[in-house]
């Protein structure tokens, strides 16, 4: 396979070359959001500039152009994931898509059913479930992890029983890095007739993922981070599946009759997408969908593989480090650590000093914190546009910070 | 800026060695805060006597700007009267601290003031 051509991917990304205080910026934060490539910029403000309207509307040229190319990015989208173009919502973020299924599902739920997540979970696929479950009265298990991070299936199959009727997962933990085996659980969930959901959000934007293959029932993922814009999210869904399910929101759009008694639904996927869509940014996730194809996904996850294998070496050379999750192997691109001494707060200060962005805190999963009995850790989460010597100067600027607070 | 401006030697000595660390057995109201962006805790201990804060003391665990702007705090406002905690305004704190300090770290140098104020505030609707 060939290589990956970083130096010039790197050229897409104006902001990788801004400075501050002389320094040149190092971003170590893509699980919370990506660097967006100009490919993309462009699209959203060619957009604008040339066939803003709205969509789904108007007789005339410009809106019959903009409802085709929003269409198109359906179809993008679907290709992206082996999907059907009428398979892909248009959401906010995957934390809509997750709640639009919370809501929507449990609704069609009794009393004593049950929803199984992970201990693992991001707060959008938790709250929500939690909170649906406590309106109607359903039980939410959580499947244990390990001690290295990865999912217990022991815990998880002694927790699948004929009362699940909802299996939710993350492909990639955004905390512990830890990939979990989706295409397994999704077997053990469907054997009893439960449905299976995954959390994508940090796998899309870094490995080839296959909808059809996972055999997933509903899949969510964000835009932004997959190099594509804030405020557009997706939702996967089965076709049957998504025919049968109510819509979540009410509106324009979404409706094919309208009566002051009642209302027909659109086909889909307009049932789900009430209101004046986010075209602009619909536009910008194609454009990004496209860019991670044409650079290669499968490249990506091996490039990104041997950068987080480096990584975790050089910083096992750093005293008094915790590195939290699985091994190498079994990781994507994100490393939680907390350096004994040093708060993680302040280990992201130091790092800010040489314009080094990391995260510290929760990271959006204060039970899994508190389960592994830290308040926060520090968290560097890498795309395949950063490269080994930026892992350098992160990993001998930890030892600064170390020597510092000493 | 350097790491030595960022972190003064003040800031690092009240981080390493704290003031007023510790509980009070007997005191007037006691408060626990917390900041969810990056998991600083603190708990606070107030004694009163004769209208003034005679006593006080902190425990937490945080990032050296939330824990040493406590341990300053608490030194500053031992025999104050509490309508003169309440007059402290965050540029009050980041005086103290002596640093420029961004948007969001100015959290954790609000905590220990924010958590004190609420001890307050409760202490003050408890019937006596």
């Amino acid at each position: 396979m060939k290589q990956l051509n970083v130096e010039k991917i790197r050229k897409d990304f104006k902001i990788l070359n801004s400075t501050a205080n002389g320094k040149q910026l190092i971003y170590l934060d893509n699980a919370a959001t990506t660097q967006k490539p100009k490919q993309v910029i462009t699209a959203t403000k060619k957009f604008y500039e040339t066939t803003n309207a709205n969509v789904h509307r108007g007789i005339y040229k410009i809106s019959e152009e903009a409802t085709k190319q929003y269409e198109n990015a359906h179809a993008t989208i679907a290709k992206l994931i082996n999907a059907k173009p009428e398979e892909i919502i248009f959401t906010k973020n995957a934390t809509e898509s997750l709640n639009l299924l919370a809501y929507t599902l449990c609704s069609g739920l009794k009393e004593s059913d049950e929803i199984l997540l992970t201990q693992m979970e991001h707060h959008s696929n938790l709250v929500p479930w939690q909170q649906n479950a406590k309106k109607l009265g359903l039980k939410v298990k959580y499947a244990e992890i390990n001690k290295d991070g990865t999912l217990n299936i022991e815990s998880f199959k002694s927790l699948l029983h004929s009362n699940t009727k909802i299996v939710s997962v993350t492909h990639v933990s955004n905390f512990l890095g830890t990939i979990n085996p989706v295409e397994e659980l999704a077997k053990l969930a469907h054997a009893i007739g439960a449905l299976f959901i995954v959390d994508a959000s940090q796998s899309v934007p870094h490995m080839p993922v296959n909808a059809k293959k996972i055999n997933c029932d509903f899949l969510a993922f964000s835009g932004h981070k997959m190099l594509g814009p804030t405020g557009i999210g997706v939702l996967y869904g089965k076709k049957d599946l998504l025919e049968k399910l109510p819509p979540f929101l009410f509106g324009g759009d979404m409706i094919k009759e309208v009566t002051f008694e009642d209302t027909k639904w659109n086909e889909l996927p307009w049932k789900f997408e009430a209101g004046t869509p986010n075209i602009a940014e619909a536009i910008g996730i194609a454009k990004a969908a496209k860019y991670l194809e044409k650079t290669g996904l499968d490249k990506i996850q091996q490039y990104e593989a041997e950068l987080t294998a480096y990584a975790l070496k050089r910083m096992e050379e750093i005293p008094d480090i915790t590195i939290y999750g699985p091994t190498a192997d079994k990781r994507g691109a994100i490393i939680s650590f907390n350096i004994n001494g040093v708060h993680a707060h302040d280990i992201a200060a130091v790092l800010d000093e040489e314009n080094i962005a990391i995260r510290a805190g929760h990271h959006c999963a204060m039970p899994l914190a508190k389960l592994l009995g830290v308040t926060g850790t520090a968290r560097a989460s890498f795309y395949f546009y950063n490269t080994k010597k930026e892992i350098d100067h992160f990993t001998e600027t930890l030892k600064k910070a170390k020597e510092f607070f000493k | 800026m350097s790491l030595d401006t960022l972190y003064r030697e003040q800031i690092m000595d009240h981080y390493k060695n704290p003031r007023n660390n510790g509980k009070l057995e007997e005191c007037s109201f006691k408060i626990t805060d917390t900041n969810p962006f990056c998991g600083d805790e603190i708990e606070m201990f107030v004694k009163m006597q004769d209208k003034k804060i005679s006593g006080i003391k902190f425990t937490g665990k945080g990032c050296a700007i939330s824990q040493a702007a406590a341990s300053m705090l608490t030194e500053f406002i031992k025999d104050k009267t509490l309508e003169e905690v309440e007059a402290l305004s965050r540029e009050d704190v980041i005086e103290m601290l002596g640093i420029e300090i961004g948007a969001v770290r100015v959290k954790c140098a609000m905590l220990s003031l924010v958590a004190l104020k609420n001890g307050i505030n409760k202490y003050r609707e408890e019937p006596r």
